[in-house]
């Protein structure tokens, strides 16, 4: 008896040793480049530093911050940037997973055409629409042309989209600038392939006995898809939504790329990560950035934790 | 029939709107400057200039862009499928005290946003005398959660019988780990693999940061400042984002077939 007790033990002896041994690299990378800066996130943002150095003024930052008129900008400009794209993007690509779901032929090339522009970089994709948009020398200005239209500053364009869609009823510094839905537009379109794939494969894991019943007991096209597909799809359409949710708050890259700074025409595309990437890489405020990183960070965890709680209840799991 | 061709329409038409930008990239590559700067519909050059492609690689360090941008990827690529492989193993397989809180920790840190990382990341790497050199370009990428989920739940389908035929003749964890049960997740492995390369490849904010000299700068940096350079020569810039897009889509054909849809739809679904 002494003797089974005496080996278990020193079977768990060593299975503690072997997990240890094959632990290590990953906690190793993940301690120090993943752990130890949040904490030294928050103590840095307790200094009020300037390249390096700077006395300690406690929540002096945050106050700073929440405070500030350029703080609440590029909240609004993260904002609407997440209105503006999530929306769109689910339902476009779930329009075209659908689609791709329901045809037999050409399915892998159309599946590869889709996915193009989310396995080409950001920055590259975001060259090729920023040529294209070029007031100059840009392909859309000579489609405006043709269909007898003035030619738009798009990407340079600080005035926001309403007072272009009313004709200048609304002022132009009410809503996005033009120059951020272009961003939009581009992020829609670079993100959609995921998505998409995403759909594809939460649609071809749905039993297809419901849809059928549904079917037989003469329900319409559209109705199945409203009523049986999209409750049954509900775990997709809410991994996707906190996915997205969390993706555009952390926005950088297509913002960067596409108006060369990341905060475009006077500031109207600066959202929250550009403005933590200029205070604290292009003006050298590490303390107060980090205060901002801290913000922008409390923001995606209680934005999660909400959807979690309101929508996570709602989500039909088999 | 006629929904069924209504349907191929719109979602030919879709496919081409979504691509187009990469078909006007690709022509407009080789096309004279003169053609490239006059906006105009017809796609393709009227002469051919392979040459441009030439000319990028003079007009900016490219080759030294590429050289860095693919020795990180590569070696950051190995290190986390690696590093994922065994931590994996060890959360579907080995049994310690504290595993459930470890991996609980190591989930969050997918759930904490980047920008929160980057300053204090930043100032470590210069503290560890890092800046502007490869190791801070590699090592903070060489694990992360969701390849380690990933792995787990690769792992966990592995049946637990093969484990214990494999120790009666005596084989232990380490040596099941690398003979057997690695290349059993091998579609997992290239999932893994494939998200590691992308990132690494197509990442912009932590190299734009973390370096300053032109020739440690990876392809994207590169890329975003050769515009700056370079803007006015569209045919030029057209060829730098093609080049720099290439190994991407070639990557992704030849992976394609087996990934995303097995290893990803069994991790979303609750």
């Amino acid at each position: 008896m002494d003797e089974v007790l005496e080996r278990t033990r020193s079977r768990a002896v060593r299975d503690g040793a072997i997990a240890a041994v094959l632990l290590a690299p990953s906690l190793a990378v993940l301690g120090v480049f993943g752990i130890t800066p949040i904490l030294g996130a928050v103590y840095l943002s307790l200094f009020d530093t300037h390249f390096g150095a700077g006395p300690f003024v406690g929540v002096g930052n945050y106050a700073k911050a929440l405070t500030e008129e350029d703080f609440w900008k590029s909240f609004l400009v993260t904002f609407y940037y997440s209105v503006g794209t999530i929306p769109v993007g689910l339902v476009l690509s779930f329009a075209v997973a659908l689609a791709l779901f329901r045809i037999l032929r050409a399915r892998g090339l159309f599946r590869t055409m889709y996915f193009l522009p989310y396995v080409t970089s950001a920055v590259a994709a975001a060259t090729v629409w920023r040529v294209l948009l070029h007031p100059q020398i840009g392909l859309t200005n000579l489609v405006l042309q043709w269909l007898g239209a003035d030619p738009m500053q798009w990407l340079l364009e600080p005035r926001g989209v309403l007072y272009f869609l009313t004709d200048g009823r609304i002022p132009p510094t009410i809503g996005p600038s033009l120059s951020l839905c272009c961003v939009m537009l581009f992020d829609i379109w670079h993100a959609s392939g995921f998505m998409i794939v995403i759909f594809l494969a939460g649609l071809t894991a749905l039993p297809r006995q419901l849809e059928e019943a549904a079917r037989i007991d003469g329900a319409g096209g559209a109705q199945v898809v409203w009523n049986v597909t999209l409750p049954l799809l509900s775990p997709t359409i809410f991994f996707l939504t906190v996915v997205s949710a969390i993706r555009s708050f952390q926005a950088f890259n297509s913002f960067f790329a596409l108006t060369g700074d990341g905060r475009g025409p006077l500031n109207t595309t600066r959202n929250l990560t550009v403005y933590i990437y200029s205070s604290f890489y292009q003006f050298g405020y590490e303390g107060y950035g980090a205060a901002l990183a801290a913000l922008s960070s409390l923001a995606i965890v209680t934005m999660t934790i909400v959807q979690w709680r309101f929508a996570g209840r709602r989500v039909f799991y088999e | 029939m006629i929904r069924k061709t209504v349907l191929y329409l719109l979602l030919a038409s879709g496919a081409v709107l979504t691509t187009f930008p990469f078909l006007w990239m690709v022509t407009t590559a080789f096309k004279t400057l003169p053609e490239a700067m006059s906006p105009s519909i017809s796609l393709l050059p009227q002469q051919w200039q392979w040459y441009n492609f030439v000319e990028t690689f003079h007009a900016a360090p490219f080759a030294r862009y590429f050289y860095n941008s693919f020795l990180v990827a590569a070696v950051v690529t190995t290190c986390v499928i690696l590093s994922s492989l065994m931590a994996g193993y060890t959360f579907a397989r080995l049994d310690f005290p504290g595993k459930g809180v470890l991996f609980g920790v190591i989930l969050a840190t997918m759930m904490v946003p980047f920008e929160i990382t980057l300053i204090p990341n930043f100032v470590i790497i210069k503290k560890l005398g890092w800046y502007n050199t490869y190791a801070a370009l590699i090592v903070p990428w060489c694990a992360n959660a969701f390849s380690i989920f990933l792995m787990r739940q690769g792992f966990l389908g592995v049946p637990g019988d093969y484990f214990d035929a494999a120790k009666v003749d005596g084989c232990g964890h380490l040596r099941f780990l690398a003979w057997i049960a690695a290349p059993l997740v091998k579609p997992t492995i290239i999932t893994v693999g494939l998200f590691a390369f992308l990132g690494s490849y197509n990442a912009l904010v932590w190299p734009l940061v973390i370096t300053s000299e032109d020739e440690m700068r990876v392809v994207q940096v590169g890329l975003t400042f050769f515009w700056g350079a370079e803007g006015v020569r569209v045919n030029l810039l057209m060829c730098a984002a093609t080049i720099v897009i290439l190994p991407t889509v070639a990557l992704y054909s030849i992976a394609q077939r087996h990934f995303l849809e097995g290893s990803l739809g069994a991790g979303i679904k609750g």
